[in-house]
């Protein structure tokens, strides 16, 4: 409906009654409601990181699940962000993507000033901490589990921020049902042998995503693994399969 | 005083593509007394001259703290040094905030200049009235960085501003190649005596009117009080001066004096050419 | 008709008399005082040259720099107000970003181009801002096609095949005209282009210049970076030994 404008600023308007000096302020009734997303749609589950005496393994399935259906089969979560960091995700598939493109672009504009500096881990990872923080303080959480893996001053950095903006740092790092099932197999491993090797990091790797390919019914067993290392730098590699034994199962009264 | 028609505005190109109220501002800094900044591998050293408005009043306030990491001296406008100082400080404290580490300084001096420049463009603004000379140390290593009122900024081995500061800046441009292996100390020294140079000779420098600041690798921003300027005054002190001696006599420095009295249109227009107009 | 002291060239949105706009004239002055800028579009790529004049001692080498890079794989060098110069770039910048983020590939430099253009131009159009003091050149290599543009504070921009902006752009451009260069590869027109800008430098007016180069090109895997440093020497000593050879033939004629 057309109405013309106010003849002054939060005057009346040609038509209007004007009440004045006693305005009566117009009781405003709420019309701005909004419902913000309260569970992740396409989801992906488990990641495993283990800090190794050179570098980082950051492990995580191909799978992303539209509730309990294994619907897209080749959605990688574990990408490279620049020489020195690798960023991994679980939870909201579409979410992840959503930050990925927001870390690339950071990336470019950073390359762009061309001063030599690159962003750092522990940058990352504060950066990120803020942005779900702040999301999760609007009511409006970003659905995902991070994962920031990186080398700075020499040092491996392994860290993780989850959709409420808690974040920590830690030698091993599992998120999804991976933190209840495959973070206590890594601290035993770790416990027993803390300065693990490449081969010997990349074992247990292999043997935690076993048993959640058993244990998680919404994991998968193609994965990628990502590598980042001292000497050698960042990798993923990928799609790898998840060793089975399925002979065993028939031990089980269930199956 | 001599007027032309395109100094009204800094939106009005002059015929020669010059923009005169940029220049103009740009004098403002020739005004403020004189300041140093000079760095070695290890440390970046700011050294000010300090002036006081009166008889009575303190020492003006010379050397600001921005960040663990970053220091500023200004010359020119000192309430625009302040806004401009204010949001340095908040674009290094947000920068802590989200990234946890310390905003590398070309980065500050880049947003800074665009910020800057954007008060050149419009009717509604005028520039900012002050040079700053930004000393930091961060990845990369010490800087020295000069912006000006004009939006410019230059990424120095060392530099001094302000009031007569021609006269240090040939005592650096002689040293410079001292600098970057220099202790502390010697840094400090080359720094008070290029200070000094700008001096009319009545005047010393004293722990009252100087002001030392300096950063560097595990050495927060660290500006000096009169006691601990004192001992650097003292290496200096005794040696034998040079420059500014053709300079008139002068009373004790005040604020309120600005330079001795002279035509203005000659210096605005050799110091455009040396600054304003850089096209670089 | 004479443009001083009709007082209709104070302002960015008066026309004079015979319909011009002198305010826009002006900033291409300023643009005319700076330090020679070109850009040469070869066979496999672009490559952008400036002569940046050091004003003092006291100055870091690399200070103030004349070619930015405003994406992955698009550079912009440009002459005139350095402060003016970098206010564009943080747009042109922006809009890359903007592109990327709502079509997920990169800007095509068309578009770009045509953003950029439209925002300088329209700092041509009010009497409360001026113009911009800055002509830049646009640079990109996609999909093995070299493109470059350049834009005049008046918001006009054309595209070219090698074009020069700042103090000596007419010598530069007559140098230009002598070379074939769409036909040359990036290596050879990194000498050329490096040729050309120590030809052209001025050394009674101005005494000390730095060299910049960048390319944009096959070899760079369509990335916009600064040449490699021994492209760089060999195109630095190809125009050092030209200079030579020149003062040595002009010897020779007296």
């Amino acid at each position: 409906m057309f109405s013309a404008p106010p003849f002054w600023e939060n005057g009346p308007a040609p038509g209007n009654f004007y009440n004045f000096p006693n305005l009566q302020p117009q009781v405003q009734q709420p019309q701005d409601f909004r419902q913000h997303s309260q569970s992740p749609v396409t989801t992906s589950t488990s990641l495993v990181g283990i800090t190794y005496d050179k570098g980082i393994l950051v492990a995580g399935d191909l799978l992303a699940s539209y509730g309990s259906l294994a619907r897209y089969r080749n959605c990688p979560r574990i990408v490279k962000i620049n020489e020195n960091i690798i960023l991994g995700a679980s939870g909201d598939y579409a979410d992840f993507q959503y930050v990925k493109d927001f870390v690339e672009q950071k990336v470019i504009s950073e390359e762009c000033l061309d001063d030599g500096l690159a962003l750092k881990p522990k940058s990352l990872y504060c950066w990120l901490t803020r942005i779900l923080y702040n999301r999760r303080s609007k009511m409006d959480p970003l659905w995902n589990n991070f994962i920031v893996a990186g080398i700075q001053d020499g040092q491996p950095f392994l860290g993780t921020v989850d959709k409420h903006g808690t974040a920590y740092a830690d030698k091993v790092i599992c998120t999804g049902y991976g933190a209840h099932i495959a973070t206590p197999l890594l601290r035993d491993s770790l416990d027993k042998n803390p300065q693990l090797n490449l081969a010997e990091a990349k074992a247990l790797i292999e043997k935690c995503l076993e048993v959640l390919y058993y244990r998680d019914a919404r994991s998968y067993p193609k994965y990628q693994l990502g590598i980042i290392d001292v000497e050698q730098g960042v990798s993923i590699e990928g799609p790898l399969e998840v060793p089975q034994k399925w002979e065993i199962a028939y031990h089980s009264k269930r199956f | 005083m001599f007027r032309n028609q395109y100094d009204s505005d800094v939106t009005v190109w002059s015929p020669q593509g010059r923009l005169h109220q940029v220049e103009y501002a740009m004098e403002a800094v020739n005004l403020g007394s004189a300041t140093v900044g000079l760095k070695s591998n290890a440390y970046a050293v700011l050294i000010a001259l300090k002036r006081a408005s009166s008889e009575l009043s303190a020492y003006q306030k010379k050397v600001i703290n921005i960040d663990d990491h970053i220091g500023v001296t200004i010359s020119g406008l000192t309430a625009d040094a302040r806004i401009l100082s204010r949001y340095m400080r908040t674009e290094c404290l947000n920068y802590k905030y989200s990234h946890d580490t310390y905003l590398p300084l070309n980065r500050l001096i880049t947003t800074l200049g665009n910020k800057m420049q954007v008060c050149t463009q419009r009717y509604d603004r005028r520039p900012y009235g002050v040079g700053l000379l930004v000393a930091g140390y961060d990845d990369k290593g010490t800087h020295i960085y000069q912006t000006c009122p004009s939006a410019n900024y230059y990424d120095c081995k060392a530099m001094s501003i302000g009031s007569r500061s021609q006269s240090a800046r040939t005592y650096l441009e002689k040293h410079l190649d001292q600098f970057s292996n220099s202790s502390l100390e010697e840094l400090i020294k080359h720094g008070l005596r290029a200070l000094r140079d700008t001096l009319p000779p009545e005047v010393d420098l004293s722990t009252k009117n100087v002001s030392i600041g300096y950063v560097g690798k595990e050495q927060q921003f660290k500006i000096l009080d009169e006691e601990e300027t004192a001992p650097y005054l003292r290496l200096i002190e005794g040696e034998e001066r040079r420059g500014a001696t053709s300079e008139k006599p002068q009373g004790p420095l005040r604020d309120d004096q600005g330079d001795e009295p002279r035509d203005p249109m000659p210096d605005v227009a050799i110091e455009a050419a040396e600054h304003a107009m850089d096209t670089d | 008709m004479s443009s001083i002291g009709t007082g209709y060239d104070l302002s960015a949105s008066q026309f004079s008399p015979d319909g011009r706009v002198f305010q826009v004239e002006y900033a291409m002055k300023a643009v005319e005082n700076s330090g020679t800028v070109l850009g040469l579009k070869g066979s496999d790529g672009i490559i952008l040259a400036a002569e940046k004049l050091i004003l003092s001692k006291l100055h870091e080498p690399g200070t103030n720099q004349r070619i930015f890079n405003i994406d992955k794989h698009i550079g912009m060098a440009f002459s005139g107000l350095i402060a003016d110069a970098r206010q564009v770039v943080q747009i042109a910048r922006r809009e890359a970003a903007d592109y990327r983020q709502q079509y997920g590939v990169s800007i095509p430099l068309k578009y770009l181009n045509d953003r950029v253009s439209m925002y300088m131009h329209a700092y041509t159009l009010y009497s409360a801002i001026r113009p911009y003091g800055c002509s830049v050149i646009l640079a990109s290599y996609e999909d093995g096609e070299p493109t470059m543009y350049t834009i005049d504070p008046s918001g006009v921009s054309y595209g070219y095949h090698g074009c020069a902006t700042g103090k000596a752009k007419q010598a530069a451009k007559t140098e230009i005209e002598k070379l074939k260069v769409s036909q040359l590869p990036c290596r050879e027109l990194a000498k050329e282009a490096a040729k050309i800008i120590y030809l052209v430098h001025d050394e009674l007016k101005d005494k000390n210049f730095e060299l910049e180069l960048s390319w944009v090109c096959k070899e760079s895997n369509g990335l916009h970076q600064k040449v490699p440093d021994n492209v760089y020497q060999e195109a630095e000593r190809a125009a050092k030994q030209a200079m030579e050879a020149d003062s040595e033939s002009d010897t020779d004629d007296l």
